[in-house]
């Protein structure tokens, strides 16, 4: 039996023809032709949906004004507040603390626990459950350089090359130095990493890496460090506050410029409250979920750039923030899991793609962006996708090839959790090829910041996928969770020593009143209202029949 | 993009998909019967604030109870991973009161004794298995509170690895326990004091602390970008992938 419509069926049977011929290709060490330099570039300017024409526009408003920014984020930043900061008396706040984290993922969470060890009474905010998160998504693994054949040296230049050498170098040196610092720490948390008898870490390459230094729980490690973190800031609940489904809206600054605070929205009372913290930081995660020129993606329902917008608009300035990360392969057929990760791991297991014709079109393993570009063009320019019921498109990911490459079993071993999602709409990927098509993946670029995680607002810090600098224009896999831990704690710890000597001044909104005026000025006319909170997945049909609610941005 | 079907997270849904009615606290609504039970709710024109997070059925937050109308059965599962079906009765449990202690993990063995103490209401399980029937990941929850009660506690951790903390089994359990702190506190304990601890990672913090690569690290942030272009393209040997087994070690050892 096979979940696969009768439609894919005569195209499946092309892949199964060539397919005994492609594994003893790759026995044999060969592989399709790589791009050189040259046509990588000409395949991504032609492909690539950050370099097609009509993806991007400038932004008009902001310390980045005249710059230019995907349309979807560009939406969200001339856009109007969510708030009148007449509505506030900013003298009487609601809460007050030292630390103030927004973000309950890894980087949120690492960074209240070191804040928090530090002696400082912390409130963690965070819009959904703690933990409801990209953090608890990632599958593969952790980079740190702690064999003997590795050091923080080359763990730098692979990462630097990663970026296209576009990465900020002092802050790349404080991410791989700390590397092995956060494993330490991981491990002496209690964090179960893949391990040999005798405690030596179990470790795998990654895409670009020259040593190997992937660090894994199964393909859960992303949830086994989320689960370890928060179970951690449970323990130190003395000195951590965490409140739950409270999204932080706007940021407040005081009368000298620093950051004081940030007003939070209580989604089930629709209550604001004033929060006066004597540091801030920022740890909100990534984009994904502004679904750029419709694409579906990988990310949690909270991945919506709120922490960009706020910063933004109390004048912090964005790196790389026009780079998104396409996922080569997402899923694509079944309908119901449309956008969901497809891991590197499957290519690096000795899967092929290909095309209607069972023919391979692209070397498995080039960078994200390009192959995601490959992908792109054989499915538009050269009319070779593989059309779902549902009038989709997309390529073959040949997996049954990694059982008869490895042994049969293999891909359950390797790949449990791909394995059950398939199998609960009747596909066996061990036998059968999955259909993938690129998916938004991450958020490349963010807030300007430095080695200490400080933005240029005194008081106000980034930590984890909201920040930019650390991956330049491209990330390796393992390095965002590694990121997230290092800024993470960074920021704890910078805040802390910042607030001993701090005594806020008179607590402001205003600039946010100057950003209005800004819009207005730039003589943008709009309704649009940022940050956006929670996507908006109601039909319109639904919301045309809702005569008394009304939408205020995405939300009701 | 041109020639391609793109709708962010929105389902396409064919002219020709069956309607089924599945009841949502009750409430009767038509909704494609390809739909997850996630997307169902939005369909019918629900926005989720609680119950939904990862959408990709790794963080526990969608806890969904079923029956099927007319039906004495009771079904458990994450409502981003289930296809809803023909008179589904649904409801969600976004949140389920715990307990759980402070999880001493620095000054606590990896014993009974420590489980007991922290959680002495494991000794009333009852042995009814309903916990496991209700994890919607297909844990042995029973047997790993039998674990912890044993003293077994990496067994204990590692049957509970998949755990992604819904929820589920403690809404079930006649016993009143939390089963997912019980596992939680048992995979740290195995992490923190069962397994063996790297040695290699320990002698690498102290060289990282003693300030042994400060010197390259000073170096490569000043590089001229020609130069560290050359050594990323030049001078990075490649490990290769069996590298255990033949005790491989770079010609290179000027940066290690
Ligand atoms: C499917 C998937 C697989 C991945 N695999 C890997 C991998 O193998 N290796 C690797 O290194 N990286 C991987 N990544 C990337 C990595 O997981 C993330 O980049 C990283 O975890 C981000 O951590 P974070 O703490 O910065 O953000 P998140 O973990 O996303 O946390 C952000 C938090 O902020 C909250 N929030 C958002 N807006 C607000 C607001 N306005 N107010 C308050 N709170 C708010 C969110 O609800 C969330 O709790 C993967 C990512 C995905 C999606
Ligand atoms: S539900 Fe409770 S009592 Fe029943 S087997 Fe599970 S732990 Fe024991
Ligand atoms: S063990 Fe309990 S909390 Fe964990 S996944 Fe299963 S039902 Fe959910
Ligand atoms: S939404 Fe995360 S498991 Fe379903």
């Amino acid at each position: 039996m096979s979940g696969y419509p009768e439609s894919l069926r005569e195209s499946i049977k092309l892949v199964e023809k060539s397919r005994a011929e492609r594994v003893e290709r790759v026995r044999r060490g060969e592989t399709f032709k790589p791009l050189t330099m040259d046509q990588r570039k000409e395949v991504l300017s032609k492909f690539h949906p950050d370099y097609m024409e009509g993806t991007k526009r400038v932004v008009n408003v902001g310390p980045d004004k005249g710059q230019y920014f995907p349309n979807e984020l560009a939406d969200l930043l001339e856009a109007h507040s969510r708030i009148n900061p007449k509505d506030f008396d900013l003298k009487n706040p609601d809460m007050e603390t030292d630390v103030l984290v927004i973000g309950g993922g890894g980087a949120g969470s690492s960074a209240a626990i070191m804040s928090a060890k530090e002696g400082c009474k912390v409130i963690l905010a965070t819009k959904l459950r703690h933990g409801d998160a990209n953090t608890v998504m990632a599958e593969g693994g952790i980079q740190a350089a702690d064999q003997e054949v590795d050091s923080p040296y080359y763990h730098f230049l692979d990462t630097m090359g990663g970026g296209h050498f576009l990465n900020d170098r002092k802050i790349v040196s404080a991410l791989t130095k700390d590397a092995p610092i956060i494993a330490h720490w991981l491990e002496s948390l209690g964090m179960m990493f893949d391990k040999y008898p005798d405690g030596r870490m179990k470790v795998r390459h990654g895409g670009g890496t020259c040593r190997k230094r992937m660090h894994s729980c199964g393909d859960m490690t992303g949830s086994e460090i989320m689960r370890v973190l928060r179970d951690e800031v449970r323990n130190l609940s003395d000195n951590i506050d965490v409140i739950e489904f409270s999204p932080a809206v706007e940021l407040v600054l005081d009368s000298n410029g620093r950051c004081a605070g940030a007003i939070l929205y209580n989604l089930e009372t629709e209550e604001y409250y004033i929060v006066k913290a004597k540091a801030v930081i920022m740890a909100t995660g990534g984009f994904g979920r502004l679904h750029f020129n419709g694409f579906p993606c990988t990310n949690h329902y909270g991945a919506t750039a709120d922490g960009i917008v706020m910063a933004y608009r109390a004048g912090v300035k964005l790196r790389y923030m026009d780079s998104v990360q396409y996922h080569p392969t997402g899923v694509v057929y079944p309908e119901q899991n449309v956008g969901l990760l497809i891991t590197e791991k499957v290519r690096g297991l000795g899967a092929t793609l290909l095309n209607v014709k069972g023919e391979e079109f692209v070397f498995p393993l080039e960078p994200r962006d390009v192959e995601s570009a490959c992908i792109i063009r054989e499915c538009t320019e050269r009319g070779n996708g593989i059309i779902t019921p549902t009038g989709r498109v997309g390529v073959w990911l040949d997996s049954p090839m990694i059982d008869m490459l490895e042994g049969e079993g293999t891909v359950k071993r390797e790949l449990p959790a791909k394995y059950i999602q398939f199998i609960r709409h009747g596909i066996d990927i061990s036998k059968e090829p999955m259909l993938i098509f690129p998916t938004v993946h991450y958020q490349n670029g963010g807030l300007w910041m430095d080695e200490n995680a400080m933005t240029e607002i005194p008081g106000l810090y980034s930590a984890g996928e909201v920040s930019g600098g650390v991956h330049g224009r491209n990330r390796l896999m393992g390095n965002s969770l590694l990121d997230i831990l290092v800024f993470g704690r960074r920021a704890g710890l910078s805040a802390s020593q910042y607030i001993r000597d701090i005594k806020l001044a008179d607590l402001t909104l205003s600039h946010v009143e100057k950003y209005e005026k800004e819009i207005s000025d730039a003589g943008i006319v709009t309704d649009r209202i940022s940050p956006m909170i929670l996507p908006d997945y109601i039909r319109d049909e639904v919301k045309a029949k809702e005569k008394t609610s009304k939408y205020f941005g995405t939300l009701r | 993009m041109k020639g391609i079907l793109l709708t962010g997270d929105k389902p396409v849904i064919p002219e020709n998909t069956k309607m089924i009615p599945v009841y949502i606290m009750g409430k009767r609504y038509m909704v494609p019967e390809t739909l997850t039970i996630q997307k169902a709710f939005e369909y019918a024109g629900y926005q989720w604030i609680r119950g939904c997070g990862c959408r990709g059925g790794i963080c526990g937050a969608c806890a969904t109870v079923y029956r099927i109308m007319g039906d004495h059965k009771l079904y458990f599962g994450l409502a981003c991973q289930t296809v809803v079906k023909e008179d589904m009765v649904l409801a969600q449990i976004p949140f389920y009161p715990y307990k759980r202690k402070y999880h001493d993990v620095e000054n606590s063995e990896p014993t009974a004794e420590t489980m007991i103490a922290n959680y002495p209401e494991i000794l009333k399980c009852v042995g009814c298995n309903t916990c496991t029937r209700a994890c919607p990941m297909d844990i042995k929850v029973m047997d790993y509170i039998n674990c912890a009660i044993r003293g077994d506690i990496e067994r204990c951790a590692k049957l509970s690895l998949d755990c992604i903390m819904c929820g589920l089994c403690t809404s079930r359990c006649p016993a009143q326990i939390t089963h997912y702190n019980v596992a939680m506190f048992a995979r740290r304990l195995t992490g923190a004091k069962i397994y063996k601890r790297a040695n290699h990672l320990k002698a690498r913090v102290q060289e990282i602390n003693s300030g042994k690569y400060d010197k390259f690290m000073k170096e490569l942030t000043e590089l001229s970008d020609e130069e560290l272009k050359r050594r990323y393209v030049e001078e990075r040997e490649w490990e290769p992938l069996n590298s255990r087994d033949i005790g491989w070690k770079p010609q290179d050892e000027r940066f290690l």
